[in-house]
């Protein structure tokens, strides 16, 4: 069995634009942008590659209140970079 | 396997649907990549870290972030163009307790609001402002804004902003530190991950302090607008990072806390402070004790300094308390600026019409000019009392009463100019019999607390009356011979 | 027991009783009394008295303070209320209570310090942008100074609007008796109001509303309101106006005036009455016109070019003449000039 990821994201396509700010902001480049329209007429963003680190980043660069949702890896959360407060 | 916590999502200080936006109530109206959204969840997640939901009132301003109100589950207010500081500092004062945020666009701040900001910053107003700088006007589609890059065009500056027709980028954060009031302003900017996490630590910086009531803090957020910059929200962002913020140079610019001790003012009862005492008496009661005294027109004049006004106000205290019905004008307006001064009393034993004397039955004139000015409108049978020995040589008055006191001399000789106008009122109750010099006494005496003062008061005001009494011939039909010694 | 006092300190005085303990201004004369006095005496009944920077930045201030839920006061003149008017306007459309008092000058531009009453229309009719009205009461004598700033608390809550004590020079000059009774002030609850708590975190305050219907709707509601405030907020006051055969029409000091006009043409032979409009706006018209009912003309004076007389007419209806005396730039008449352009204007010798 791969190594479990110790973060995953949702991105709720419902509220996403597609400015594609999390794509570029995330450090491991675990997020793209779509091909797929949504409802709105954008390519919004998606979580590809099982490789979420769970930094957080892509919650507070992105602009919209809720169109992600970060997890983190239960067991693993002391072990975890706390990178989005450095 | 193992399960995954949340660690990030939706702060609850945000609604859950933007009930107060008319449709696609689940998405903000800000445009993709726009700064403002990033900016907001800043503020939510600090708010929500600090516990501060509850006691927060956000001030939305007039710019793209006019709706604020829809996002932020906080107490809301909505305020004019520029005005945000002025509403936040009076709902502030209002509630101290409350935590409350001004959150501003650059045409906002600082164009139409600079004096208001400015101002809140030098009161220390315990506030925090979230100034976002985005370079250009958003809401009204693109107009150049006070921190518009030299070059940069806009609706409004076509040819690129030129410094010899709209000047330079005006920098908010180092004017509002030149302050010595400001206790926390940095400047952070939204270009890339990394700035955005320092951004949210001076977001959180800013109002921890205001829960602490340290005073005034703002930070000042660079932020893209790729709509209007017409880039894509990347390259927007990049465009922050490469070229606004060498303009706009990031960094805490004030970090401290101003030295100064609070004067507190002492405390009062409303009965107290608004002098209220005693009885009220009805209308009747007022009647049956005001028949003793006499109604009268009075007008008094010379020049300032003589103590007009006062003399003036002296005789309504006195009609007020032997309960007549009383008015006092002073000369006001166009006259006021001359050196001359003139005050019209009414005392009445019917509630007072117009307060203004032009027909006075009294007229008391300090100076010469004065008497040749009024002395031509007294009424019939009327009284002029005349600070002087005797009067000009040219004027003569038919039907009235005239007596000169040489009030001014007398007064010097009492040893000081000033209660000139007391010696007139002694002469004034003398000829008139209005009031009872008893309440003349009380009411110099209830005025004056210097003991030397109230001297001088008691032996001018006599000195008036028995110079009426026994020097001049009261009733004597006037003429320049009919008064005087 | 009555005290003597000026007029603007008067304002103060009543407000503090209304319970009034925010007041934000910023310096004109002949309205700045009320300021200094507020800064005086407000701190010292633990409210807040603060010089703003400039009137645009005092208005906002009362509108947050509104917001906030207090009883909130401001004052000023001429210029001072041009600047004010967008916050007004502000005020009226978000329906945040507050008492405005501006005590006139001559205008228009800086014009002096002498009293004028040639805010009637800006204060009546608008002045600021949108369909909004201003509760508007003119005040004659310092007692009234203090009985209407009270009224004029009362009525902004009571409508949630703002209430304007549209005052002249002359009545904020001058002394005369005040009579002040201690009464606990009746502040209603404001459920609405933002005051930084967990109760009224769900509260908005904003005039804005984007869409054309929603923005109909709120312009309704305020009309609505306005027209309950007609039915109910008339007040004015008549002086021998039983047997009138003129009408005086004037109010704040020009009703002073006009009340030993009356008496003195009456002294003449000649049936004088006055009427005197206390609510400026709502405009007391029936009262008007029933004082006016044994009259064949009416003159109405004014320290204007001609403002309020438009408002005599609507109400007097063509019925019968409608004459105008008016003095302005800071020149007032005497009851003896107003009987004389009384006379000249009935034809009466005398
Ligand atoms: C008194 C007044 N003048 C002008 C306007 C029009 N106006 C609305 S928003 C705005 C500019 C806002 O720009 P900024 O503060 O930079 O905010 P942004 O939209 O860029 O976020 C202007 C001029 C107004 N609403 N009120
Ligand atoms: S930052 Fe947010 S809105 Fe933009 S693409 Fe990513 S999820 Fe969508
Ligand atoms: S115009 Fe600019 S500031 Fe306004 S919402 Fe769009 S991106 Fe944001």
């Amino acid at each position: 069995m791969a190594e479990q990821a110790r973060g995953k994201v949702e991105v709720n396509q419902d509220e996403c634009k597609g400015c594609g700010l999390c794509v570029e902001s995330c450090p491991p480049k675990g997020l793209t942008l779509s091909p797929e329209l949504n409802h709105y007429g954008v390519h919004p963003a998606q979580y590809h590659a099982e490789i979420c680190t769970g930094c957080g980043i892509c919650y507070f660069v992105c602009p919209e209140p809720g169109a992600i949702t970060v997890y983190r890896l239960a067991v693993a959360k002391s072990e975890v970079s706390d990178a989005a407060t450095v | 396997m193992s399960e995954y916590n949340v660690s990030q999502c939706r702060t609850p200080v945000f609604f859950d649907r933007f009930e107060r936006k008319d449709e696609n109530q689940h998405q903000t109206h800000y445009c993709p990549g726009c700064g403002h959204g990033v900016a907001h969840k800043l503020i939510a997640e600090a708010l929500g870290e600090l516990g501060l939901q509850d006691r927060t009132v956000m001030v939305s301003p007039v710019g793209c972030s006019v709706f604020a109100y829809y996002y932020f589950d906080t107490g809301n207010v909505q305020a004019a163009h520029g005005r945000a500081p002025a509403v936040a500092t009076a709902v502030k004062r209002s509630n101290p307790g409350s935590i409350v945020i001004s959150y501003q666009g650059d045409g906002d701040l600082a164009a139409i609001g600079t004096a208001e900001i400015v101002h809140a910053a030098n009161r220390g107003e315990n506030i925090t402002v979230f100034f976002v700088n985005n370079s250009i006007y958003g809401m009204t589609g693109g107009q150049m804004a006070p921190t518009t890059l030299i070059g940069q065009t806009s609706t409004t500056s076509p040819w690129g902003r030129r410094p010899n027709n709209e000047g330079f980028p005006i920098k908010m954060a180092e004017m509002l530190s030149a302050l010595e009031a400001p206790v926390y302003i940095e400047r952070v900017a939204l270009s890339d991950a990394k700035h955005i996490m320092q951004a949210r630590r001076a977001v959180k910086k800013a109002l921890q302090l205001q829960k602490e009531g340290a005073g005034f803090t703002m930070v000042e957020i660079l932020s893209p607008c790729p709509t209007i910059l017409k880039m894509e929200p990347t390259v927007a962002r990049h465009w922050v990072a490469d070229t606004l913020i060498k303009q706009f140079p990031l960094g805490v610019y004030r970090d401290r806390k101003p030295e100064f001790e609070p004067v507190l003012v002492p405390q009062k009862g409303v009965a107290e402070l608004l002098g209220i005492s005693g009885k009220r008496l009805s209308d009747e009661e007022r009647h049956a004790r005001r028949q003793h005294t006499r109604a009268k027109t009075i007008k008094v004049s010379g020049f300032g300094g003589q103590g007009i006004l006062l003399l003036g106000q002296l005789i309504a205290e006195m009609g007020m308390r032997e309960h007549m019905e009383v008015s006092w004008l002073p000369s006001y307006g166009p006259e006021m600026r001359s050196g001359s001064a003139h005050c019209d009393v009414t005392l009445s034993h019917d509630r007072v019409g117009t307060p203004l004397v032009s027909t006075p039955d009294v007229l008391v004139a300090m100076n010469e000019p004065s008497l040749r000015k009024f002395a031509p409108h007294v009424r019939p049978g009327g009284v002029i009392l005349y600070n002087s020995r005797q009067l000009p040589e040219d004027l003569k008055f038919e039907g009235l009463t005239v007596a000169c006191v040489p009030a001014s001399e007398i007064a010097d000789q009492i040893g000081s100019a000033k209660v000139s106008n007391v010696v007139m009122m002694g002469a004034l109750l003398e000829a008139t019999d209005c009031l009872p010099f008893t309440t003349a006494q009380a009411v110099l005496s209830g005025l004056v607390k210097n003991r030397k003062l109230a001297e001088m008061n008691e032996k001018a005001l006599e000195a008036g009356r028995n110079y009426l009494d026994t020097e001049v011939l009261v009733g004597a039909v006037a003429g320049p011979d009919g008064c005087g010694e | 027991m009555r005290q003597l006092c000026k007029g603007n300190v008067a304002v103060v005085k009543a407000a503090i009783m209304a319970g009034c303990r925010s007041f934000y201004g910023y310096p004109i004369t002949p309205a700045s009394e009320i300021a200094e006095y507020a800064a005086l005496l407000i701190p010292q009944v633990g409210g807040t008295f603060l010089q703003a920077e400039s009137e645009v930045s005092a208005i906002n201030m009362v509108y947050g303070a509104a917001a906030a839920g207090q009883r909130v006061m401001t004052a000023s003149s001429g210029p001072g209320i041009s600047l004010m008017q967008e916050g007004i306007s502000y005020l009226a459309g978000a329906e945040l209570p507050c008492v405005i008092a501006d005590v006139m000058r001559a205008g228009p531009g800086l014009g002096n310090i002498a009293p004028e009453q040639s805010d009637y229309f800006c204060m009546t009719k608008g002045g600021g942008h949108g369909c909004y009205r201003n509760i508007v009461l003119a005040p004659s004598s310092v007692q009234e100074m203090a009985s209407l700033t009270m009224l004029a608390f009362e009525l902004a809550d009571k409508y949630r609007n703002p209430a304007v004590l549209l005052a002249d020079g002359f009545v904020g000059q001058m002394m005369e008796p005040l009579d002040l009774e201690l009464v606990e002030p009746v502040v209603p609850q404001k459920p609405w109001a933002v005051k930084g708590d967990l109760e009224t975190r769900k509260n908005l305050i904003s005039s804005i509303h984007l869409t054309p219907d929603l923005m109909e709707a709120h312009i309704r509601h305020l009309e609505e309101k306005y027209s309950e405030c007609e039915r109910n907020e008339c007040r004015s006051e008549t002086y021998r106006t039983e047997d009138a055969e003129v009408l005086l029409v004037g109010y704040g000091i020009v009703s002073r005036i006009l009340r030993s006009t009356v008496d003195l043409a009456r002294q003449h032979g000649v049936k004088a009455g006055l009427f005197r409009p206390i609510s400026l706006w709502p405009f007391p018209s029936k009262a008007l016109a029933t004082a006016a009912k044994s009259a064949v003309k009416v003159m109405v004076v004014e320290l204007s070019t001609g403002q309020m007389v438009e408002d005599v007419k609507l109400s007097i209806n063509g019925s019968m003449p409608v004459e105008f005396y008016g003095r302005v730039g800071g020149n007032v008449p005497s009851a003896e000039e107003c009987q004389a352009e009384l006379f000249a204007r009935m034809e009466v010798l005398v």
